[in-house]
């Protein structure tokens, strides 16, 4: 089910309906939007008025069939532009039908104020109403749980096969509608209408309903709308001039001229590139809820990365314990295995395991504790008291420096060197006291992801600033940023803190990215520029932000920026290929043009093009194939390599600017060949 | 290689060498840091205060605008009121010189306020001496301050960062005048008069020459006017031949001190940019792009005018000293196509050979060159001008390498595209159907009498009209009879608004600039200080000039010059 629609650009029925909506969309009133292609229209429609007349004996200047031809030709480029834009939304629509698909109507039991249960269709939850869902049932919509754990299986949304657990009141309280409930029972509040989720938002912006353009598209618009105000001033006084000059020139070559000159090559596949952008990020799982969200992710500055999972594989494990003051050494594995008994944590679970590969032979009596100290914020420890009196505590330094007040200065600056020498090689040292006293130091470590490190140094060649968020102390911290190559740290991170970074970067005028998915997230994924949540995460992060990751992957912010640089990429290189065009365009039809009364003009002629009419057809063949022979990079994108600003410059002015200014001599030159072959 | 080759390239180095340190002491004046014309202060101060202006109090980019605006309609009343009654005062007026005409007086009177100094008269009949002194002199002086100061309100908005305030227009305008253009004025004036450019008050001397015929000699207080006339990009002669005239430029070292003095402030200005910016680097890039664009037009016009006129050739004869139709001796072709390739970058517009008697293709380099109009360009309005294709250019580059553009840190959005788009094809919205408009006349009207030539080469003297008109050049190809109502009244509105627009829409965009945060640089930004963004610069003006412009140039001098 999993995203396995064909990455192939042109399928047999994408290519029919799109076909379908080119003609539909040659509804002016659609067209209007586009002004570039617009005065195409116009152009076609006086085309027709002059082949209509030409055939029926007017004298328009030009042979009936060749009116005919340009008219054609011109309909054509319309049409292509069209197809453009149609195959550019069918595909968003074909991908993002695959997650809707998973949100047929299902049964769903809605519960009431009073714990009445009672059975209706998915579509009729409204937004605050809470449904029941057991194992073996599909969740019927987006929703939240408020009471309840379930393990549940996302593989149709995510294509993950593993099933995730999900929580009421923690950061992973989010389900999405079409998800199966593997265990257990959960009690879930509707968080949006039908037709109304990020998904159907989603569609939605694909579809083009509610596709505004971003601020971008609005200034590239203008400049192309401005191109194209000037080249009607310049066809429009050709008439005068040429009449004072003594030449002659006819309103088809006028209007040949004129298409061929504005940008429709980019005004033609302007909507089609913005699609296709949004169309990829729909396929790396990102659910963007505007346009300007993706555009904004290709310029942006900074990214906040919190540490565990995205810079760090999972939790961090126990790797070694170290007895102080001279304690026996197996006494404290027995001590550190008791005393994380009551940990439920990853790291209290790697501290047993440790325990037992370092003394296989111990036997820890399980029984022996009166009284499980649980881990509090305020504390900052947890630990155990056994039936015997003793207390076994275990915790950050600094906490367990006030617990621990039986050392001696002495003692405790021994201690200290310890720990900062742990902390210093990235691991975070727990320290273990008993009764006041502290007896050992477990190391704990983290595992930085393989690959992750080349991740971030081509974040750097794009310009971007790497920040790891962790509540690790400082120079645990420091160890594991260097060892990742991330550029900056916030250590012992508060919530807050996350918010200050990002008010702090956005100061001094950068766009901040960040990830996250707890509520305490919320107000900073809101403050963010680019704020991406994790679909597991809680509503109000989901809300807060302008992206949600349907994979919970935390390194996907990076890929969203790379396609927010390829969109723009795309735009940039295809406009200015499209107005570079333009040279050779002149070069065709103004001698063209006056080869009859200026005969001294065929100097110009400098592609050797056979007649001046097949001048003039050529270049509008070429203009109008163009657009179809460029859809494919409009979809895919332009390869973005972070090579630096001025090395990509330098590279895409030779591909698209220098490329584009060759190009159509080549290809209007081949034209004219097949062209003076065929007649 | 000929000597005069050499002194084309000895003259280009003389001028950088000298507008480098202008460059650096312009940057000084205008930052307000210490500079050794100080001793000027007590004096401005008592400008200031006879202006009732505080010096220290800052304008917003529409204040400072709305100042340009009112100072310049008082300039306009004050002309035209002078133009008109010239004849009813009969102070400083010796030849007896009449009014002049209401539509002459309209757009002599607009033609000097915008910098432009289009001339549908000449001099010697035109204008009483009071006239050249009040009206000429003093709005060469202050349309070329006009320019500066506003160019200075655009710099001042690309360093303030969160901020309206733009700086004081009155305070860059009194300077401007004060530290810069008189100053360089009484030097040039001065080497001017040690080389026999009269400078007097007596009326025209009639003699009897050897022939025996009685014959007027037209004089007055020509150095002063003329040394203003080439520092200021104004290039509003005192005689009708302008600096072909040998009172206006007398000989082999006037020439040259003439030439220099055209560009020097424009390339001055660049290089201020650079100093004024922290950004010296900058500065040598957008030199480099304009000395890219101009060494272009001068070899191009050089070497057409040496090769002389291809129909004379077509009959075998011999062009030693190349096209030398138009030209005056003591200079020869290269050194009035260089002057005609300076006078068309800077918007200068005076002229010491007839450009219309240039071969046409070196016509079409000349209105090529007042058409990007930014090569240099006049003083000040040139790098407003320029600084539109800087927009376009971040614009463009920034979309290529996938970042929202940004320029010196601010970023590039709808609104400053928009008004860079619009300024830019304000240029074609206006001489294109200007042009159309007097074709159209001209045909269908064939006896009207503007043009002395027909066909290709009367289509290039109209288009070379508006052409220099909207450039604010005032420059003409004299074969077209432009001292009519439709020229004057046509040709004034242009000078008006294309002088206008231009500055205002630059100055706009610094303004919203300057109300924005700065974005500092990082890897992913593209650096404007480049060799590469140079390349952009050159592709941007040529593209967007060109394609604008080719099909007119092709029917006029590229038609002409093809049909020889």
């Amino acid at each position: 089910m999993k995203k396995k629609l064909s990455n192939k650009l042109f399928t047999k029925e994408l290519v029919l309906e799109a076909s379908i909506a080119s003609f539909k969309k040659l509804n002016p009133r659609h067209l209007v939007k586009n002004p570039v292609m617009f005065t195409v229209l116009i152009g076609t429609v006086i085309m027709v008025a002059e082949t209509f007349m030409s055939f029926a004996g007017y004298q328009t200047g030009e042979g009936s069939f060749y009116n005919l031809s340009i008219m054609i030709l011109l309909l054509l480029t319309v049409l292509f532009a069209n197809f453009a834009e149609a195959i550019a939304e069918a595909r968003g629509k074909a991908q993002a039908a695959t997650l809707r698909n998973t949100r047929e109507n299902t049964e769903a039991h809605k519960i009431d104020e009073q714990g009445r249960i009672t059975s209706v269709i998915s579509s009729a939850l409204k937004k605050g109403e809470m449904f029941v869902v057991v194992a073996g049932e599909v969740i019927p919509n987006d929703g939240e749980i408020v009471e309840g754990i379930a393990s549940i299986d996302e593989s149709a949304i995510t294509g993950e096969s593993a099933p995730v657990i999900r929580e009421a009141g923690t950061d992973h309280s989010g389900v999405i509608g079409g998800t199966k409930v593997l265990s257990d029972r959960i009690v879930v509040r509707v968080t949006s209408n039908q037709g109304d989720s990020f998904l159907d938002k989603m569609i939605a912006l694909v579809e083009g309903a509610n596709r505004q353009k971003t601020p971008n598209e609005i200034a590239l618009t203008i400049l192309l709308a401005s191109f194209t105000i000037i080249f009607l001033l310049v066809v429009i006084t050709l008439q005068p001039f040429s009449m004072y000059v003594g030449a002659v020139v006819t309103i088809p070559a006028l209007i040949s001229l004129f298409v061929c000159l504005i940008p429709t090559t980019i005004g033609g596949l302007l909507s089609a590139i913005g699609i296709a952008g949004m169309d990829r990020a729909l396929r790396a799982n990102v659910i963007a809820k505007s346009g300007k969200a993706v555009e904004n992710a290709g310029d942006i500055d900074v990214v906040l990365l919190d540490k565990t999972g995205t810079i760090t594989i999972g939790n961090r494990r126990a790797t070694n314990i170290y007895p102080v003051n001279g304690f026996d050494s197996q006494q404290l594995f027995a001590y550190c295995a008791l005393s994380s008994l009551g940990d439920p944590t990853p790291e209290g679970k790697s501290i047993i395991e440790l325990t037992r590969q370092l003394a296989p032979a111990m036997n820890v009596d399980t029984k022996s504790y009166d009284r499980v100290i649980p881990f509090s914020a305020e504390q900052r420890m947890s630990g155990i008291d056994l039936t015997d009196g003793v207390k076994i505590r275990k915790g950050a330094n600094d906490a367990m420096k006030k617990w621990a007040s039986v050392d001696t200065e002495a003692e405790y600056t021994r201690i200290s060197v310890e720990v900062d020498e742990i902390a210093a090689n990235g691991g975070t040292p727990i320290v273990v006291g008993k009764d006041n006293k502290t007896i050992g130091i477990i190391q704990l470590e983290d595992i930085i992801k393989p690959g992750i490190t080349e991740r971030f140094a081509r974040m750097r060649k794009m310009g971007v600033k790497t920040v790891m968020v962790t509540g690790d102390n400082p120079l645990t911290a420091k160890y594991i940023a260097k060892h990742a190559g991330v550029d900056d740290y916030i250590a012992e991170a508060k919530p807050e803190d996350k918010m200050n970074y990002i008010l702090k970067e956005q100061s001094e005028g950068k766009l901040v990215a960040m990830m996250g998915d707890g509520t305490n997230d919320a107000p900073a994924l809101a403050q963010a520029d680019v704020g991406v949540a994790m679909n597991s995460g809680t509503q109000a992060a989901k809300e807060a932000a302008n992206m949600v990751d349907l994979d919970s992957d935390p390194t996907k912010l990076l890929e969203v920026i790379e396609i927010g640089k390829q969109l723009l990429i795309t735009r940039g290189n295809v406009t200015t290929f499209s107005i570079v065009n333009d040279v050779a365009k002149y070069f065709a039809i103004v001698p063209a043009m006056f080869a009859a009364s200026i005969p001294g003009m065929a100097v110009l002629n400098v592609m050797g093009l056979k007649t001046p009419q097949s001048a003039i057809l050529s270049a509008v063949i070429f203009n109008a194939l163009i657009i179809p022979a460029l859809i494919p990079i409009a979809l895919r994108g332009v390869k973005y390599k972070p090579i630096g600003a001025d090395a990509l410059l330098v590279r895409n002015l030779l591909i698209y600017g220098l490329g584009g200014l060759i190009a159509p001599f080549i290809g209007i030159k081949l034209i004219d060949m097949c062209l003076s072959f065929l007649f | 290689m000929p000597s005069s080759i050499i002194s084309v390239i000895l003259l280009s180095a003389f001028v950088i060498l000298l507008a480098y340190p202008l460059g650096k002491y312009l940057s000084k004046v205008f930052k307000g840091e210490k500079n050794f014309m100080d001793f000027l202060t007590p004096f401005e101060n008592f400008i200031f205060k006879v202006i009732s202006v505080d010096p220290a109090s800052q304008m917003s980019w529409k204040e400072n605008m709305k100042a340009m605006l009112r100072i310049n309609l008082i300039f306009y009343f004050w002309a035209y009121i002078i133009l008109a009654l010239q004849g009813s005062i009969s102070f400083l007026n010796p030849a007896a010189i009449a009014n002049m005409e209401a539509t002459l007086a309209f757009n002599t009177a607009i033609s000097f306020v915008t910098n432009t100094n289009l001339q549908h008269y000449s001099g010697e009949t035109g204008l009483s001496y009071f006239s050249q002194l009040l009206v000429i002199g003093f709005l060469q002086f202050v349309s070329a301050a006009t320019g500066i100061a506003a160019m200075l309100v655009l710099m001042k908005g690309l360093v303030v960062k969160n901020s309206q305030s733009l700086g004081n227009f009155y305070v860059y305008f009194v300077k401007s005048i004060t530290r810069l253009l008189l100053p360089l004025s009484i030097i040039v004036a001065v080497i001017l008069l040690f080389n026999g450019v009269p400078q007097t008050l007596q009326a025209p001397e009639k003699i009897t020459n050897l022939e025996g015929e009685k014959v007027t000699i037209a004089t007055g207080p020509v150095a002063s006017v003329v040394a203003i006339k080439q520092v200021g990009t104004n290039g509003g002669g005192f005689f009708g031949t302008n600096s072909a005239h040998p009172f206006e430029n007398a000989n082999f070292v006037t020439n040259l001190v003439e030439t220099s003095a055209i560009i020097i402030i424009p390339v001055a200005l660049v290089f201020m940019v650079g100093f004024y910016l922290n950004r010296k680097k900058l500065g040598w890039v957008f030199f480099t792009v304009m000395v890219v664009m101009l060494s272009l037009f001068i070899f191009s016009a050089v070497a057409l005018e040496l090769s002389g006129n291809p129909q004379l050739a077509k009959m075998g004869l011999s062009q030693p000293q190349g096209n030398m139709e138009g030209k005056e001796t003591r200079f020869g072709s290269e050194l009035s196509a260089l002057w005609g390739v300076l006078t068309t970058s800077t918007s200068n517009g005076s002229v010491n050979s007839m450009h219309d008697s240039h071969t046409p293709l070196a016509g079409a380099v000349y209105m090529f060159d007042m058409m990007v109009n930014a090569v240099f360009g006049g003083v000040g309005v040139g790098f407003l001008n320029f600084f539109l294709y800087v927009v376009i250019g971040v614009f463009i580059s920034g979309l290529m390498v996938g970042r929202t553009p940004e320029l010196l840190g601010k970023k590039i959005e709808a609104r400053e595209v928009k008004i860079a788009s619009l300024v830019i094809l304000f240029q074609p919205l206006i001489v294109l159907p200007m042009t159309a408009i007097a074709a159209y006349i001209a045909k269908t009207t064939p006896d009207i009498g503007w043009l002395n030539n027909p066909g290709y080469h009367g289509f290039s003297e109209m288009l070379y009209e508006f052409t220099s008109a909207f450039a604010n050049n005032g420059s003409g190809f004299e074969g077209l009879g432009d001292n009519t109502a439709f020229w004057n009244i046509s040709t004034g509105l242009v000078m008006l608004v294309a002088r206008f627009i231009p500055i205002i829409g630059p100055v706009a965009i610094a303004g919203s600039l300057a109300a924005k945060k700065s974005v500092p640089e990082s890897e992913g930004s593209l650096k404007i200080d480049s060799a590469i963004f140079g390349v952009v610069l050159l592709g941007v003006i040529f593209i967007v000039v060109g394609l604008s412009f080719l099909p007119a140039l092709a029917l006029g001098p590229v038609a002409e010059y093809f049909s020889m």
